[in-house]
């Protein structure tokens, strides 16, 4: 097997404070292989966004990787210095994130924001690197692009201002996308346009992504993988249509049948009781315990099995079995 | 009788400039119609759902059914009363009391400084009526503990502040909730808490819904009748188990494609094209002519008038010809 692009081995983030420390990431680990899309599903509170601002080094202080490694194509750069993470963000590891006027700058025109991105990390002139923006624009869709290379972000509407931060994302060429909810400013059918252009782009360049989102019919489409986290650890993971189709976490198994289309003709929804722990109140043993249907007293104690192992891929000492699903 | 009725209902916001910009840069006024021509009836004790993308007009119209927005043409009757043009005093605020809103954002629509048995009291404090032990018991009935009645709205999750806001809802026992995007800030699991306590209520207190959201899985699962929107006019309205095995309007069809699928992994579908065009400036004749398939010249011309087809009724030209890509 090759090399994967990103390998999270025990990542674990800490946030020290007044009353104790907070564990936002705990002991989570999985690699993403070239051409593949992982999605990072879970509820808010859950830790996905964490997970992708410590492998991008944007944790906020005093927020910190406390133990783990992360691994960029098999070299460590969890220990990188601030300036030798800046030759990494946008070169190697490109980001979109949530709303795109923000991720915009809005005084520069998305002509001057792309080359600036290619010139800095690539050794190209301003005239090869303006033709490479305007057929990154060109790729992501952006209509007649050479004339829309001088247009502010203001200018556009939000579903192409999303292909703008796409397209200078990757415009450096990055072997690792991190998408941290990219459609969910998004309406249904524009949100549509932009799931359908990143998958295209991860096939046509054979480039990773971890995709992480709460809406579990964007990850249903998109994801190759799929992790399931709650409350800042792995709860399960495994491809997604097993993910989907037969869940073996409890709470994967909740939040899939939660959603309203799962339950489509149906009076009542399933819900899971309860709400996600807050990180100053962790459960002992599995934090997902107090909610589970099927806790019993092993699980008030011990937090779970380690998932990533070959033949197990739920945190859970007691997982749905698939005979039991079908009954 | 139906308990609220929907007749005409436009609403136009002046987007313009402000008056020394127009004049020295020479500009136009700038109208933009939120809501156009829109009609429609809610029989008591069901949910009339709104669906639509944003800019569609959904909000606008659940703000003029509430009367925090006046019309600019046509009118709302709420048990027969249209609270504009009523004068007698008494009437308005027998019919206001029968109406409640619950907003989006939980976090917004609570005052932090005031405890919670003050927020769910105050719709009938602010009346004069009796508030004895109301609190507690309307506590009680959305699924919280009696003695939250003294916390502060920071003390409780979203999906506990949303409850909070349906107890203030119940409190003045309104015949009416318009619940504007009730579920959208809320986590998938905490979504569906909140859900399954509002169907249950509306059984209880005999409860009509108008249902303002995005997102069609939810509208499915809530609604009785689904109304679509395109940009602030009625494009189709059929009860959910025909609209989506069967759109009639091309739009509607596009909404139920793009909407993410649980069962869809590996699907490969055409996007849809286009955006919502600028509502300052909308297309002529029917508004969706631009991004719609079955498009013909007709469609460019004349506005499509909201007819009867099958059980429910459709605004298009081609109504009925459009088939489901894909469909499950």
């Amino acid at each position: 097997m090759d090399m994967p692009v990103l390998s999270l081995r025990n990542l674990t983030v800490d946030i020290p404070t007044r009353h104790g420390t907070l564990r936002p990431v705990d002991d989570v680990s999985w690699d993403i292989a070239a051409g593949e899309i992982l999605g990072v599903v879970g509820e808010s509170g859950a830790g996905k966004s964490m997970t992708g601002n410590a492998v991008i080094g944007l944790l906020d202080p005093p927020a910190h990787i406390s133990a783990g490694e992360v691994l960029l194509e098999g070299e460590r750069i969890d220990n990188y210095t601030l300036a030798q993470m800046r030759h990494v963000r946008g070169k190697r590891i490109g980001m979109v994130f949530q709303d795109p006027l923000t991720s915009l700058n809005p005084l520069l025109t998305i002509g001057e924001q792309l080359s600036e991105t290619i010139l800095r990390h690539l050794d190209v002139s301003k005239s090869e690197a303006d033709a490479r923006a305007i057929q990154g624009l060109d790729e992501v869709g952006i209509p007649s692009a050479r004339n829309r290379m001088g247009a502010y972000p203001h200018e556009f509407s939000g579903g192409m201002r999303q292909r703008v931060v796409i397209a200078l994302a990757l415009c450096a060429e990055p072997t690792l996308l991190i998408a941290d909810e990219p459609t969910t400013a998004l309406d249904v059918s524009v949100q549509a346009q932009i799931i359908a252009l990143l998958k295209r782009l991860c096939r046509e360049r054979g480039m990773a992504a971890m995709l992480v989102t709460h809406d579990m019919g964007v990850i249903a489409e998109t994801a190759d993988r799929v992790a399931v986290m709650y409350a800042g650890r792995l709860a399960e993971i495994g491809p997604v249509s097993q993910i989907v189709g037969q869940p073996r976490h409890p709470y994967t198994d909740g939040l899939m049948a939660s959603t309203p289309a799962a339950s489509a003709g149906q009076a009542r929804l399933r819900q899971i009781p309860g709400a996600m722990p807050r990180l100053n109140r962790m459960p002992d043993g599995c934090a997902f315990h107090p909610r589970c249907p099927r806790a019993q007293d092993k699980c008030r104690v011990d937090p779970g099995p380690k998932v990533g192992t070959a033949d197990e891929r739920a945190a859970c000492w007691f997982p749905i079995e698939q005979d039991e699903a079908a009954a | 009788m139906s308990l609220v009725s929907v007749q005409n209902l436009t609403r136009v916001f002046d987007v313009s400039k402000p008056w020394l910009n127009r004049v020295i840069e020479r500009l136009p006024k700038r109208m933009l119609t939120a809501v156009s021509d829109v009609s429609f009836e809610i029989p008591a004790r069901t949910t009339y759902a709104l669906v639509g993308e944003s800019g569609s007009g959904k909000s606008t119209i659940g703000k003029m059914v509430v009367g925090l927005l006046r019309p600019t043409e046509g009118h709302v009757e709420i048990e027969g009363v249209d609270l504009v043009t009523e004068t007698d005093a008494a009437v308005i605020d027998r019919i206001r009391s029968d109406i409640q809103m619950i907003f989006q954002d939980p976090f917004a629509s609570l005052n932090p400084r005031w405890r919670v048995r003050d927020i769910i009291v105050e719709p009938v404090a602010a009346r004069g009526g009796d508030t004895g032990g109301l609190a507690e018991k309307l506590l009680t009935q959305v699924g919280l503990s009696p003695d939250d009645a003294g916390k502060y709205p920071h003390q409780f999750s979203g999906g506990q502040r949303q409850r909070i806001c349906v107890a203030r809802a119940l409190a003045s026992e309104p015949k009416l909730i318009v619940c504007d995007e009730p579920t959208s800030a809320l986590d998938v699991s905490v979504q569906a808490q909140v859900l399954n306590l509002m169907s249950d209520l509306k059984d209880e207190h005999g409860l009509t819904y108008l249902f303002i959201s995005h997102d069609l899985t939810v509208v499915r699962h809530m609604a009785d009748t689904i109304g679509v929107l395109y940009l602030g006019r009625l494009v189709e309205e059929a009860a959910p188990g025909d609209l989506f095995t069967k759109p009639a309007h091309p739009y509607t069809a596009m909404l139920i494609e793009a909407a993410p699928r649980l069962d869809a992994f590996g699907r490969e579908v055409e996007p849809p094209e286009g955006e919502i065009p600028d509502p300052t400036d909308p297309p002529s004749g029917c508004a969706f002519h631009p991004r719609c398939p079955l498009a013909t010249e007709i469609c460019s011309v004349e506005r499509p008038r909201l007819e009867a087809f099958g059980s429910g009724r459709v605004a298009c030209h081609h109504a009925g010809e459009i088939a489901l890509k894909g469909a499950a």
